[in-house]
């Protein structure tokens, strides 16, 4: 039997599959369509201390083989979130949650980290850095090793929760800013979010997004995010989640041979609502046909 | 909602870039007239988003205009061909608040989701007024179709080659116990000015990522607060649209 189970930071996983933050919504959508309990676990919807519309329309635009978006974190805000949408989604998720926070500040991310401290249903916290640092001129937390490295010690001073740092594929070398996130007491690296990358409409000649430009993901950035995962990989000791892409169930065995313990999967959602349930399908097949056992035994293998 | 795979039964050129296309599969998820499926095209990412013109329990019918390379590949497919489908999308209309004399107005590409409802109206006992505005008489698609269920049709252009030379609003009749709408948004405006004191339901359109309530795509600000287009939508009453007029 095909043995599917993976370990993040002492917390066991009946398997790898984690759908990706702000692809899943709390859950509760595709709890309608098909036992959410059989994923590993899902990364909630990118959750800041104030609620948050988010951007204007348009907010989607489509490349080849993949897609942008900038909802701009739109966001019930964080007590709506414990007080709310955690409980509904008890009633149809009976394993523990990633909470994936956003902040503009450090202090905001802090805030929220204390908050989700106290907070049974939630297994491990899912820093998002990529948000503009309102305090930096916008620059995004991520971009920066000492950004990431101040929001990474103020999250884990809030919280005694495993905190998993999510970086921003946006940056000359992704090393320096996961070496930064681990020396700052990371206990996880979980990349990427999304490229930088925009549209433009040649009917009206202005770009598709009303905000210009937004978050490229799919199919198409997958060898961008398996490359720096597999670096990631090389250069901190510490478990990653990876994403970036991932459609298949091949997908999910070439990520953790890059190095990644668990797997996100997220604009794959959106055009197949049951794509995680699929996968989950086909894993043991494609293992069967590699020759694998245990998927925790090919973890960073292509090193 | 449901995701299946559907043959293409019929498909034909309405006008010069707009398209009927027949296709037969499960429609058990369908509950309303004005919902939408979301189409995968071999090659394209995202789904497409298009209404549902007509459905019985062994298809549906979709009608579209060619405006960009996903159309574009749509147009050039056969009778035979297979598509993914994923329907009984968003909320769609509420005949049974129609009334004894509903008026629909459609514009363009906006007319097809009108169609079931005029049926269902018809079905009910209803006496629908439609209106369809069209740019110019080459582009009239469904005139006929509307007449053959007992509605009251009426054509507007705006460059008067047919039906009543203006926009839709030049068309209103006196009195309407209701009106639904769907069109483009200038259209909707224009309507919802036009209308003010008759309560009704108006379609919307937004770019989707998902189009089943998963991303926050589509999200517009109404006076109920943040709804989205595809779920909680794309029908929204004319009251809870937060539109200055
Ligand atoms: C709820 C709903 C119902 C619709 N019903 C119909 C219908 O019955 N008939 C019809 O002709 N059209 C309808 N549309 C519009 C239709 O979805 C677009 O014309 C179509 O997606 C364009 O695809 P494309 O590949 O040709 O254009 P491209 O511009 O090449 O498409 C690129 C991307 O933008 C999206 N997009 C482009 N234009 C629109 C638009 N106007 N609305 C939403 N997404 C868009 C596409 O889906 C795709 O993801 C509907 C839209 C919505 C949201
Ligand atoms: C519509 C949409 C919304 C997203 N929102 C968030 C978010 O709130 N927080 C976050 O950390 N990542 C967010 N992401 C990024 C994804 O979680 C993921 O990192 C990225 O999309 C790459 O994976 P994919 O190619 O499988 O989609 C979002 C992605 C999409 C497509
Ligand atoms: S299109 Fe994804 S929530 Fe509406």
């Amino acid at each position: 039997m095909a043995d599917l189970k993976v370990t993040l930071s002492g917390w066991e996983l009946d398997n790898p599959l984690i759908p990706a933050s702000g692809t899943f919504g709390y859950g509760y959508e595709f709890a309608e369509l098909y036992d959410i309990n059989m994923l590993g676990s899902f990364s909630f919807k990118g959750t800041t201390r104030e609620p948050r519309f988010g951007n204007p329309t348009p907010r989607i635009a489509e490349t080849p083989s993949g897609m942008i978006n900038a909802v701009g974190m739109q966001n019930p805000g964080i007590d709506k979130v414990i007080s709310e949408e955690l409980p509904k989604l008890a009633r149809c998720f009976h394993k523990k949650v990633i909470a994936n926070i956003g902040g503009f500040s450090v202090e905001e991310y802090a805030e929220c980290c204390a908050k989700i401290d106290k907070v049974e249903q939630v297994g491990l916290i899912e820093l998002n850095v990529s948000c503009p640092n309102v305090h930096n001129g916008c620059m995004s937390f991520g971009t920066d090793p000492l950004g990431v490295s101040a929001v990474t010690k103020a999250a884990k001073a809030a919280t005694s929760k495993p905190v998993y740092v999510k970086l921003s594929p946006n940056v000359t070398d992704i090393v320096p800013i996961a070496a930064a996130a681990a020396e700052a007491g990371a206990d996880g690296i979980s990349l990427i979010n999304t490229l930088l990358g925009m549209r433009i409409d040649l009917r009206t000649k202005k770009p598709v997004i009303a905000n210009k430009m937004g978050g490229f993901s799919g199919s198409a950035i997958f060898p961008v995010a398996l490359r720096m995962v597999y670096q990631v990989y090389e250069a901190v000791k510490l478990p990653i989640i990876g994403m970036g892409g991932v459609t298949s169930a091949c997908d999910v065995v070439e990520m953790m041979l890059a190095g990644a313990t668990a797997v996100e999967i997220g604009s794959a959602n959106l055009v197949d609502p049951w794509a995680c349930p699929h996968i989950l399908e086909e894993l043991p097949a494609v293992m069967e046909r590699y020759g694998i056992e245990s998927l925790k035994d090919i973890i960073g293998g292509a090193h | 909602m449901k995701q299946g795979i559907f043959t293409i039964t019929g498909h034909e050129a309405l006008t010069k870039d707009v398209y009927r296309m027949a296709l037969a599969g499960d429609t058990s998820a369908m509950s309303a007239p004005g919902q939408f499926v979301e189409i995968s095209l071999p090659g394209f990412f995202l789904r497409r988003p298009i209404s549902v013109c007509d459905y019985d329990a062994s298809g549906l019918v979709i009608i579209y205009k060619v405006v960009g390379r996903g159309t574009e590949a749509m147009a050039a497919m056969k009778e035979g061909e297979k598509l993914d489908v994923i329907t009984g999308l968003g909320n769609g209309f509420s005949p049974e608040k129609g009334g004894e004399k509903p008026l629909l107005v459609g514009g363009g590409v906006g007319v097809p989701p009108l169609y079931h409802l005029a049926k269902r109206l018809v079905a009910q006992g209803a006496r629908p007024e439609v209106i369809l505005g069209f740019n110019k008489a080459e582009e009239i698609f469904y005139e006929k179709e509307f007449a053959a269920l007992g509605a009251g049709v009426t054509v507007t252009t705006v460059d008067g080659s047919a039906g009543v030379k203006g926009f839709v609003t030049a068309a209103l009749p006196d009195a309407y116990s209701y009106v639904y709408s769907c069109g483009p948004m200038p259209m909707l405006r224009a309507l919802y000015a036009a209308t003010q004191g008759t309560a009704g339901e108006f379609s919307l359109e937004e770019r989707m990522g998902c189009g089943f309530g998963a991303c926050m795509g589509c999200s517009i600000m109404t006076k109920k607060g943040s709804r989205r287009v595809c779920k909680d939508g794309p029908v929204f009453e004319k009251e809870e649209l937060a539109w200055q007029i």
